[in-house]
């Protein structure tokens, strides 16, 4: 008795959390927005890449020279990100 | 209240079967109401396995015998923490404790990444709900919890004494903690490779579940071992047991993932190599869980003999070959965005710890395994034993070692000659002086595996302090700030970056234990008489006298008799006392009489420890009941019918002539140096592990991202 009641209780409780958001059709998922995800998280990965760059060449693992190759590639590429950033969002650069 | 646990578990499972298929439904059609449909069955299933749970510790907690799992694991007069633990030591329990965490870490992933990931995530859940469903299905099928006797016993047969152990009851949910978080990245990679959205957008969603699953796997490791140490009268807290090994293995090939996926979030290197590391980890992980429980490989912490290891192979053998067809068939979308620029870089030095690191798993592995390998080849079961696992991972323990030193210390992409002498010079002296300090003043020239790791630990430890002291010197340089004040910044703003430098530096004071202990032991094994004394090493100890209790063992578990001895320690000038102990728990076994019942149950030791920073002095006692078992015999003959009064004074009389008239009793003396660094080394690496783990302040990042936006913006319009 207890499960058979307990079974048809718990199922109806699931039923109505889990099926209540198919009540409204929702609005399918931009591409450009997936994309803009996608780029917001490699900026911030970048900016961190360029942070560590710095604090390398801070403590001497990287000479004056291997950083100022290592930030200007990674700065062109932080840039691209932040280029196709602003053209999806429809913004002018600066 | 049975009954609503089973319902809950069959709910449960039909909640898992639907969050899967919703999920694939939306993933497919692109509808985002399928998908919150399929993320909200996550979130009904954790609450349902969460009431499963909370129904079956209450019929622990209030001894309710008609459940058949607690009268297997539980008594009447288990100690309460027992009790509530006593839930995981039995099959069915650890299931439900398997389906419970994964569902509470499938919820918070999912809810963390609701607004992201948006067409991983609906893959990932369906993976999700496939490994909950596959729990689910074990419990609702084969294993139920929630099974009852038609009539309930008086008394449960009660805990294996052996669990009795506080480090024992949290290792297994810390090891399942472990296992299950690993679920979580197999998941997202999964995804990633269906969505072919193989960037490292799902490993930097999923890196902090990784660090958290490989911290409690971590942590449950350690346990075991020091469980092992304190509990098991053996001395010794690792031997490459089956079970002890089927722990390691995912977290060595998660400590690889771990490294790798760095790689591919700098650089969008090893993205095939990285979605292969999880799999494995997760393979291993499930292997791990498959072992305890299988009995397919005797091991002494294998509790209890399997009816799922069918089932469970199966499973793992589609996890496998699934995997591997999806990255075979997705390999034109995992090619590299870049090459290694340099054999002297950070990505070179980790790709190379990552083979060391794989290379050890499959060493491991094949020596677990060789009795299953040998009796499939010979028909002759044979093991290869602890000198074959030390034989050949000690080197690779020693080369790991190293390259935890160098692999942080250097930049990513490429570091010039000169710039690796300047930052090796002062780590290479130190590890120098070590050396010729440890061959002048020490004799651990007698074992070169231990001079050669005492040497390379003190190289990481210097190359740690040297990452801290210019880091904060550099960062003092740019902003002016105090040493302390520069420190801490330096630590707060790059957690992930100081928590890994801790972590190694943990594994390397590890590893200075384990060299020290296993090289440099001694041991001894004695028959001592009350008054009696022996040496070992600088240590003398003396059996002052025998001790008896009754009830109310030191270690607050339960057991009904304790026979013990109290033993005087000295050494140089310093005298102390320990008290080593058996303890002995009544079997419910009718074949034993109403006295022997008492004496012939289970028992184990309660070691005594003297704890030190140089050396452990560890004791252990067996006493000899030879001489009583005739007494016994006799008394349960002639005490059979009497009233459990009359018995409990019996028994009471002899434990008393035991402690006025105690035989020689065997005794295990061991002298292990620095074994307690294995603990405090353990102890900084979960520290560094959690700080790598923790999120930065979202305003900080929100500052210092502002910052370079307006940087990049003003170079831009530059351009």
């Amino acid at each position: 008795m207890d499960y058979g009641l307990a079974l048809i209780l718990l199922a109806a409780i699931v039923a109505a959390v889990v099926l209540n958001p198919l009540k409204t059709r929702g609005e399918p998922e931009r591409v450009e927005l997936l994309r803009i995800e996608e780029l917001e998280a490699a900026k911030e990965a970048k900016y961190r890449e360029i942070r560590d760059a710095e604090l390398d060449r801070g403590m001497g693992k990287l000479s004056q020279e291997d950083w100022r190759a290592v930030d200007r590639e990674l700065r062109a590429e932080a840039i691209e990100i932040l280029q196709e950033l602003d053209r999806l969002e429809g913004r002018r650069p600066g | 209240m049975a009954g609503v646990g089973s319902a809950c578990l069959a709910i449960a499972l039909l909640t898992a079967l639907y969050a899967t298929v919703a999920s694939v439904v939306g993933a497919r059609s692109g509808r985002p109401e399928w998908v919150t449909s399929g993320r909200r069955a996550i979130y009904c299933l954790a609450g349902l396995c969460v009431a499963a749970f909370a129904i079956l510790e209450s019929a622990f907690l209030r001894s309710d015998f008609s459940y058949a799992l607690v009268a297997q694991g539980s008594s009447t007069d288990t100690p309460t923490f027992y009790k509530i633990t006593a839930l995981w030591a039995t099959q069915d329990g650890s299931l439900l404790l398997w389906a419970t965490l994964l569902s509470l870490f499938s919820t918070t992933v999912l809810f963390l990444t609701r607004r992201s990931l948006r067409d991983i995530a609906p893959w990932a859940t369906a993976v999700l709900g496939v490994v909950a469903a596959f729990f689910l299905l074990l419990m609702v099928g084969w294993e139920n919890p929630f099974d009852t006797l038609a009539r309930a016993p008086q008394e449960g047969a009660g805990l294996n004494p052996l669990l009795r152990h506080p480090a024992m009851m949290i290792h297994p949910p810390m090891l399942y903690t472990g296992y299950v978080g690993f679920s979580v990245p197999f998941a997202f990679a999964i995804g990633a490779l269906i969505t072919r959205h193989t960037g490292a957008d799902w490993i930097r969603a999923t890196r902090r579940f990784t660090l958290i699953a490989w911290t409690f796997l971590g942590t449950g490791i350690m346990l075991g071992a020091l469980w092992s140490y304190t509990e098991l009268g053996w001395g010794g807290y690792w031997a490459w047991d089956p079970v002890e090994n089927a722990s390691l293995m995912p977290w060595l090939v998660g400590t690889a993932f771990l490294h790798s996926i760095m790689v591919q979030e700098k650089r969008g290197m090893l993205k095939v190599w990285n979605v292969s590391l999880i799999c494995a980890t997760f393979a291993l992980a499930l292997l791990g869980t498959f072992l305890v429980r299988s009995g397919i490989l005797n091991s002494i912490h294998a509790f209890g003999a399997s009816t799922i290891g069918v089932q469970m192979l199966v499973f793992i053998g589609c996890v496998v070959a699934l995997s591997a067809g999806l990255i075979v068939a997705r390999l034109p979308d995992l090619r590299s965005d870049a090459r290694l620029d340099s054999l002297l870089s950070r990505e070179a030095f980790f790709l190379l710890n990552n083979l060391v690191l794989v290379g050890l798993c499959l060493v491991i592995m094949w020596g677990t395994f060789f009795p299953l390998i040998s009796e499939a080849i010979t028909g002759t079961e044979a093991s290869v034993g602890p000198p074959w696992f030390n034989r050949l991972t000690t080197p690779i323990a020693i080369v790991l070692v190293l390259l935890t030193g160098i692999g942080p210390v250097l930049a990513w992409r490429r570091v010039t000659v000169s710039a690796m002498r300047r930052i090796l010079l002062v780590p290479v002296l130190v590890a120098c002086g070590a050396l010729v300090l440890l061959l002048a003043l020490t004799d651990a020239s007698q074992s070169i595996p231990s001079l050669l790791m005492f040497t390379f630990v003190a190289f990481v430890l210097s190359v740690v302090g040297q990452e801290f002291v210019r880091g904060a010197s550099a960062r003092r340089v740019m902003t002016g700030e105090s040493w302390p004040r520069a420190l801490a910044r330096l630590i707060g703003r790059n957690r992930r970056r100081y928590g890994g430098f801790l972590v190694h530096a943990g594994i390397a004071v590890l590893f200075l234990g384990v060299a020290a202990s296993s090289a440099f032991l001694q041991q001894r094994d004695v028959r001592l008489s009350p008054g009696q004394t022996v040496k070992v090493g600088d240590y003398k100890i003396s059996y002052d006298r025998p001790t008896a209790r009754l009830g109310g063992d030191a270690g607050g578990t339960g057991a009904a008799i304790a026979l013990g001895a109290v033993m005087r320690v000295s050494r140089g000038g310093e005298t102390y006392t320990l008290h080593p102990s058996r303890n002995y728990y009544a079997t419910a076994d009718p074949s034993k009489g109403p006295i022997s019942r008492f004496f012939e149950g289970d028992a184990n030791s309660e070691v005594a420890i003297r704890w030190g920073l140089r050396r452990d002095f560890w004791l252990a006692v067996r006493p000899d009941l030879t001489s009583f078992n005739e007494a016994i015999a006799r008394a349960d003959r002639k005490f059979a019918d009497s009233p459990p009064q009359v018995q409990a004074i019996v028994i009471r009389t002899l434990t008393e002539l035991y402690r006025q008239k105690a035989p020689p009793a065997a005794f295990r003396a061991i002298v292990s140096p620095l074994v307690t660094w294995i603990w405090i080394g353990g102890a900084i690496a979960v520290f560094g592990a959690l700080l790598a783990a923790w999120p930065s302040p979202e305003a900080r990042l929100r500052r210092v991202r502002s910052l370079y936006a307006a940087r990049l913006g003003r170079e831009l319009s530059r351009a």
